[in-house]
């Protein structure tokens, strides 16, 4: 299995993300390491193939988007929507990541070792995400499922009109949006959060530091009361 | 989209190199803003009885043949003046003794298409129509030396690609602001402040913005006092970058709807929509990276 080297300095991005989606990549290589990525747009999006990828510095928006079974590690910080409408594989931001992390991801892991920006989660439709640091207003705002780890803090409308995802915190929270409230975490809610701990690199972060917190399912069906709003 | 960056240096050495530095951010800024770009630099500060006045000629039918030792000398012989003048084409920095407003006034009164840039002791406004790369190499923005640089690349939204409505935008004496985003409520804005007595020169929304708070610093405020103002009066999406002859201010919306990026490091502080815009600068590994939060004000001392 070969190791190939991509320097975005000196091969044009559209190059290497050709190269990320041709056939039978796994077959072919097994680690790509891309240098100088400098904030570029879209790097290692859309790949399909069990394969590490990993970006060596500062990624622009939409990085590792719609990712499938590869492994992306981007050492730097990530731009505005790192690993949208993922559906497998896992990404890994090792400094900040901007808004909308993981914006409708369907599957996988996305984990962020320092802050997360606003909406980090919106519209959540499986996948799972950690965060080490703290995340911005209206994070996993309409999140539908999956889950959401956050160790340090949540902004403003944490969950907003949220269905069936699970968001844990760890620190606080400065408010919760329509129709999200605190639950009670049984064992099989710890069993989730802490084998997602573990996955994360937080395995010795103990499950009870945590507050569960999903859906009041009170937005779920039309109420009669509410027909003056429309 | 729009693209803001801002250079300020803290190493004096690098203040010969403050144009060069900036060139790569403001050429990164390209993608979001291709239909105009300029800059306000911050420099060579004047004495107590000079102002630097920032003039555009494009209006004028000389255009850049601008006949501009004409106007030094009308000033001289009308006004009874010192002033010189440092031509670029169709800009100039005229360096005037007395009060600015009656040059000012007496520059309208017999110029009236020229359009005025910025007034102040340390500014001087750069901004015309064209790719970022077309306007830097117009008006040399790479020889430019200096403290403090911000600069912008537009794309069009709420108004016209002139070079009027290009950003900067300024008001009263060396201040000035750049803007990605709109502003929902620029014509309220305008309709509260023209009735004191503030003038508007286009109906550009980020012109509202700016005048609107350096309205506030002259009723008093200071920045942060005038930016918590701002907060609650500006209605839309903004990432606000502003200049003083000493200072940079930056602001994000509440919902952090456009971006922005700060390096910090022990010879400068920079500041770019987009990472992309600061990947070039020097030493930039060991800056400290991170994205303002919304609703916050962040301020650099020159």
């Amino acid at each position: 299995m070969e190791s190939l080297s991509f320097d975005l300095s000196q091969t044009a991005l559209r190059e290497v993300n050709q190269f990320l989606h041709g056939a039978d990549l796994a077959s072919k290589v097994s680690k790509v390491s891309i240098t100088q990525p400098d904030g570029k747009h879209a790097i290692a999006a859309g790949l399909n193939a069990d394969v590490e990828v990993e970006i060596d510095g500062h990624a622009g928006y939409y990085a590792a988007g719609m990712n499938q079974l590869a492994r992306v590690t981007i050492t730097g910080s990530a731009g505005t929507g790192v690993a949208e409408n993922m559906m497998s594989g896992s990404v890994h931001v090792k400094g900040f990541a901007s808004n909308a992390a993981g914006a409708t991801a369907q599957g996988g892991l996305l984990v962020i070792d320092g802050d997360a920006g606003l909406r980090c989660g919106i519209s959540l439709k499986g996948a799972d995400i950690v965060v080490g640091g703290s995340v911005g207003s209206f994070s996993a705002f309409m999140a539908q499922a999956g889950n959401l780890v956050i160790l340090g803090d949540a902004g403003e409308a944490l969950g907003d009109s949220i269905y069936e995802a699970r968001i844990f915190v760890r620190g606080k929270v400065k408010s919760l949006g329509a129709d999200c409230e605190e639950k009670t975490m049984g064992d099989a809610e710890k069993k989730i959060l802490a084998d997602l701990l573990a996955r994360a690199g937080h395995k010795d972060v103990s499950v009870d530091s945590f507050k569960l917190y999903g859906s009041a399912r009170t937005l779920y069906n039309f109420h009669v009361d509410n027909a003056g709003a429309y | 989209m729009c693209g803001i960056v801002g250079l300020l240096v803290k190493k004096p050495a690098l203040r010969e190199q403050l144009g060069e530095l900036m060139m790569p951010m403001l050429i990164g800024m390209t993608e979001r803003g291709p239909d105009s770009a300029g800059l306000a630099v911050f420099n060579d500060t004047v004495d107590v009885d000079h102002r630097k006045i920032s003039i555009y000629s494009g209006f004028t039918e000389a255009g850049e043949d601008f006949d501009w030792n004409g106007l030094v000398h009308g000033l001289r012989e009308h006004l009874v003046i010192d002033a010189r003048v440092q031509a670029r084409g169709n800009h100039a920095v005229l360096t005037v003794s007395g009060e600015p407003e009656a040059a000012r006034h007496w520059i309208k009164e017999h110029h009236p298409r020229l359009h005025l840039l910025s007034t102040g002791r340390s500014i001087s406004v750069f901004k015309d129509v064209g790719t970022p790369a077309e306007v830097a190499d117009r008006y040399d923005f790479k020889s430019l030396k200096g403290t403090h640089v911000v600069a912008h690349t537009r794309m069009a939204t709420e108004s016209a690609i002139t070079a009027d409505r290009a950003h900067p935008f300024t008001a009263g004496e060396d201040f000035c602001l750049i803007h990605n985003g709109s502003l929902s409520n620029a014509a309220g804005l305008r309709r509260k402040l023209e009735p004191l007595g503030i003038h508007f020169e286009t109906d550009n929304d980020t012109e509202a913005a700016c005048r609107y708070i350096e309205w506030r610093l002259g009723e008093g405020d200071t920045l942060h006092q005038a930016l918590d103002h701002a907060f609650k009066e500006l209605d839309g999406f903004y990432t606000l970058l502003m200049a003083t002859s000493d200072q940079l201010a930056l602001v994000r919306d509440p919902f952090a709807c456009k971006p922005a990026v700060v390096a910090e490091h022990d010879d400068y502080v920079a500041i770019a929509s987009e990472f992309r815009s600061l990947a070039h600068l020097p030493g930039i590994r060991d800056a400290k990276v991170f994205e303002p939060g919304p609703e916050e004000m962040y301020v650099w001392k020159a």
